[in-house]
């Protein structure tokens, strides 16, 4: 083994008992990998617990899973074949270690799938399919084992194959080859089984060495996520991984959040080998730059041209792992890099069943080993990038309590209404305090003020103010009230001819709007979330109305536009 | 990036994630090979500075050459040096003979956990790795103890994307392991390219060498005439020979690992 070899990290997963570790100790046995004496102390194992030899015995080096037959949790095994080396993952199937299956795929460039033949597809097949979508795995074989079982049948491999297939096409994962095989035997392993001369791709052991590592890290845009900042001696030096693109002596670079541009003065390095002008994606380096500001962890260095997104509400997919349910408006930590962020799920979108990919709009948690869609919110501004655009920068787990319990991978910023960057920064601004209405002042003991009431009422008081023909501003203003009362809100539609008639007979002119808009405000102060239909109004008034509320608290909605219940849920905030 | 640079870069992102999250930090230094890697990579790390302490924990009964090139070694480099032993259990006359696993239990496994109640650490540094035996294999970057030094090997908490585990109750520690993924071939590759200073125990002298470092009595060296790293890469590339062959402590049960190590043990 020279330094120029590649390594390949691969994965094994599938359901329980369809035959990965017997796969993995049959690659071992059959690329001599195994030390001597390996196999001698299995067999001796075996013996003595009366039982035939299982491959599975080599990894399962634990006591505990011999005697309950299953994989605990991930090895991690080297083999070697002439191309390169591989570091082999044993990922168990069992439901209740779907955690290690993850920890184990995470880390992996490829993986293996394997189903067991004569049992067919079972839902931790399909579970674990969704899981190498989920982590991003794009290079997946299928292996269909037991075909001894089965009398090596093609009938059979083919139907499996289709629709597996099948399955993963939906979830965008696509399979460079489907390869029948009996791991136990060794057929279709490390060549090709005469048992079964009608199948004519690659086996095993080739069909690995045709798997490609993933290039291209470098020539991604540039992100080094600041890990720490060092001052041992005179120098100031910035820490940290380039997770991806590269970086020179006298780049100029930007700092986000904070947005502070300054140039690169030295690449630092211990001996002189590792002295370089330039560094890569995959480095863990340490830099000094000309203008020394406050720097600190959870920093992003990028190019001035090419930053990172922010935002404290963002989209995303994630499987949970914890031992509690994650919940709706629960507070987390949220680990993305090197930044580490209280949030909260903001919203639920739908726990996906991830074997039959059925979804469930209404559901208020997220179960153990489910995935979900949901939306993040964060109390700080956090750096990141769509996990389609960059893998390692759009990723985080989630902390509760001392425990990681989840992963997730983003899929976009989170916008409701037609003015993303104003919608964003109104939430960011989600915290200030609000100024109370003016009322009598209060002789002793401290005035009760909006807040407080909010927090009562686990929402953020807001001015919906529809917008559009009269018709939809009605229909949608009594079925907002109904959905935001589903979502255990207070809402009150406020009807302008209700108002109109009984208070405002004697308002000429459009003066009416500015009494409207007072009315609404009193009521926001209480903490409600009002709904006004007011009808067809002229864009100057409905601006003075935006003045009176205040531009926070008023939202501008298009009756006509197709609303999601997402919206709704950012549109009702909870003040914390 | 290349193999050995790609595993350098990622114990680096390790000790430094360690540095940085943990108030109370230490390095276990064996003085084998693998805990000199480590050091080196800590060098690397911190551009020269090793800003944690090393600690030793000494048994007695190690090889008396590992006792002189550590003291002349903790000198040269200037290094802060905690030194421990288990006095109580080697006042009563914990030897060996007692049983081998008994020993490393007291002498290894409880004198460490009494450095680490003594100095108060939050973070140990260990030079293990994934390949070295099965008990290994299954461990994590950042892995728990609890307050009596336990692990809690079937239930671990997930750790993937380089997320570690940094949360954990007061009077817990955590294991930091920034070499699991090496093996035993990367290690001399990299000792070869870096030109790292190492103990000539490792080289053949009168036909034998030792493998792994441990206690001269549960310490056997392997035949060989490898006088050189190059030599002796060639030789484990030939072999099938485990590297843990010569301690004798593996051997005592086909679980022995897995036990000492569920208790504390390195
Ligand atoms: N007949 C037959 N049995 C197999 C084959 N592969 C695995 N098995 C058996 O299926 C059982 C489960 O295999 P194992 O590798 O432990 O499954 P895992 O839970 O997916 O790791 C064991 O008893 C194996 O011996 C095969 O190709 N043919």
């Amino acid at each position: 083994m020279t330094d120029k070899r590649d390594t390949l990290k691969i994965v094994v997963v599938g359901h329980v008992d369809h035959g990965k570790s017997t796969l993995i100790g049959r690659l071992l046995y059959d690329t001599e990998s195994l030390p001597e004496g390996a196999i001698a102390k299995v067999k001796r194992i075996c013996k003595e617990k009366g039982k035939s030899f299982e491959y599975a015995y080599l990894l399962d080096a634990f006591e505990e899973e011999q005697k309950q037959g299953i994989t605990i949790d991930t090895t991690q095994i080297q083999f070697f074949t002439q191309q390169r080396d591989y570091v082999i993952i044993d990922a168990p199937g069992h439901k209740e270690f779907l955690k290690n299956m993850i920890s184990g795929a995470a880390n992996a460039e490829a993986a293996l799938l394997i189903i067991d033949a004569h049992e067919g597809i079972q839902e931790q097949s399909k579970r674990h399919g969704y899981i190498l979508s989920l982590l991003g795995i794009k290079q997946v074989d299928v292996l269909v084992n037991k075909m001894d079982l089965i009398d090596y049948s093609q009938a059979k491999f083919d139907q499996i194959k289709a629709e597996f297939n099948n399955f993963l096409s939906t979830l965008n994962v696509h399979p460079q080859q489907y390869i029948p095989v009996s791991a136990f035997l060794g057929e279709n392993i490390t060549t090709n089984s005469a048992k079964m001369a009608w199948y004519t791709g690659e086996p095993v052991l080739r069909a690995l060495d045709m798997l490609h590592k993933e290039r291209g890290l470098a020539e991604k845009p540039l992100r080094l996520p600041i890990q720490d900042v060092y001052k041992f001696d005179d120098r100031r030096i910035i820490a940290g991984r380039l997770e991806t693109g590269c970086l020179s002596v006298g780049d100029k670079i930007l700092i986000s959040p904070g947005g502070k541009t300054t140039t690169v003065k030295t690449i630092e390095a211990w001996v002189d080998r590792d002295k370089q002008a330039a560094v890569e994606a995959g480095q863990s380096v340490g830099i000094t730059v000309t203008d020394e500001f406050f720097n600190q962890r959870g920093e992003y260095i990028s190019r001035v041209a090419n930053p990172p997104l922010q935002a404290k509400l963002f989209k995303a997919s994630l499987v949970w792992l914890g031992k509690h349910d994650l919940l709706q408006n629960q507070k987390y930590k949220l680990k993305l890099t090197t930044q580490e962020v209280e949030c909260e799920i903001y919203a639920i979108e739908k726990v996906v069943d991830a074997a039959s990919l059925d979804s469930n709009a209404n559901v208020q948690r997220v179960k153990i080993n489910d995935v979900a869609e949901v939306i993040i919110k964060t109390k700080q501004v956090v750096c990141f990038d769509d996990f389609s655009d960059n893998q390692s920068t759009g990723r985080f787990v989630l902390v509760d309590g001392y425990d990681v319990s989840g992963g997730g991978i983003i899929t976009g910023l989170y916008t409701a209404a037609k003015t993303p960057a104003a919608e964003n920064t109104e939430f960011a601004d989600a915290h200030k305090p609000v100024a109370p209405i003016a009322r009598l002042a209060a002789t002793a003991g401290k005035p009760l003020v909006r807040l407080e009431r909010e927090q009562r009422l686990r929402q953020k008081g807001r001015v919906i103010w529809l917008t559009g023909s009269e018709e939809a501003q009605f229909n949608r203003a009594v079925s907002l009230e109904r959905e935001l009362f589903d979502l255990e809100k207070q809402a009150y539609y406020l009807d302008r001819q209700t108002i109109l008639d009984q208070f405002l007979r004697e308002s000429t002119g459009d003066d009416w709007i500015a009494k409207l808009a007072d009315i609404a405000k009193i009521l926001l102060d209480t903490g409600l979330i009002v709904i006004l239909a007011s009808g067809t109004v002229e864009r100057d008034q409905l601006e003075k109305a935006r003045a009176i509320i205040g531009k926070h608290d008023f939202l501008e909605i298009d009756a006509e536009a197709a609303g999601e219940v997402g919206e709704l849920t950012q549109l009702t905030d909870v003040a914390v | 990036m290349e193999h050995l640079d790609r595993l350098e870069a990622q114990s680096i992102f390790i000790l430094r994630e360690a540095y940085k999250k943990f108030g109370k930090l230490g390095m276990l230094w064996s003085i084998g090979k693998d805990s000199t890697v480590l050091l080196w990579l800590a060098n690397k790390a911190f551009f020269g500075h090793c800003p944690f302490p090393l600690i030793h924990v000494d048994t007695t009964y190690k090889i008396p050459d590992m006792i002189a090139y550590r003291d002349r070694l903790a000198a040269e480099m200037g290094l802060e040096l905690i030194v421990h032993r288990n006095e109580t259990g080697l006042a009563e006359g914990m030897g060996p003979e007692r049983g081998r696993l008994t020993c490393c239990k007291a002498l290894k496994t409880e004198a460490l956990q009494e450095v680490v109640l003594k100095y108060q650490f939050e973070g140990l540094i260990l030079g293990i790795r994934r390949d070295e035996e099965g008990s290994r294999s299954k461990e994590r970057v950042f892995s728990e103890r609890t307050k009596d030094a336990e692990w809690d090997y079937t239930n671990q908490p997930p750790e993937f994307w380089d997320q570690f585990k940094t949360d954990f109750p007061k009077g817990n520690h955590i294991r930091v392991h920034p070499l699991l993924h090496w093996n035993e071939l990367d290690i001399w590759a990299y000792i070869k390219r870096e030109n790292i200073p190492l103990i000539d125990l490792y080289f053949a002298k009168d036909g034998k060498r030792y493998r792994s470092l441990g206690c001269w009595p549960c310490t056997k060296p392997i035949a060989s005439n490898a006088t050189t790293i190059d030599a002796i890469i060639k030789e484990l590339e030939n072999t099938s020979v485990s590297e843990r062959a010569g301690r004798m402590q593996d051997q005592e049960d086909a679980y022995a690992m897995q036990k000492l190590r569920k208790d504390g043990y390195m």
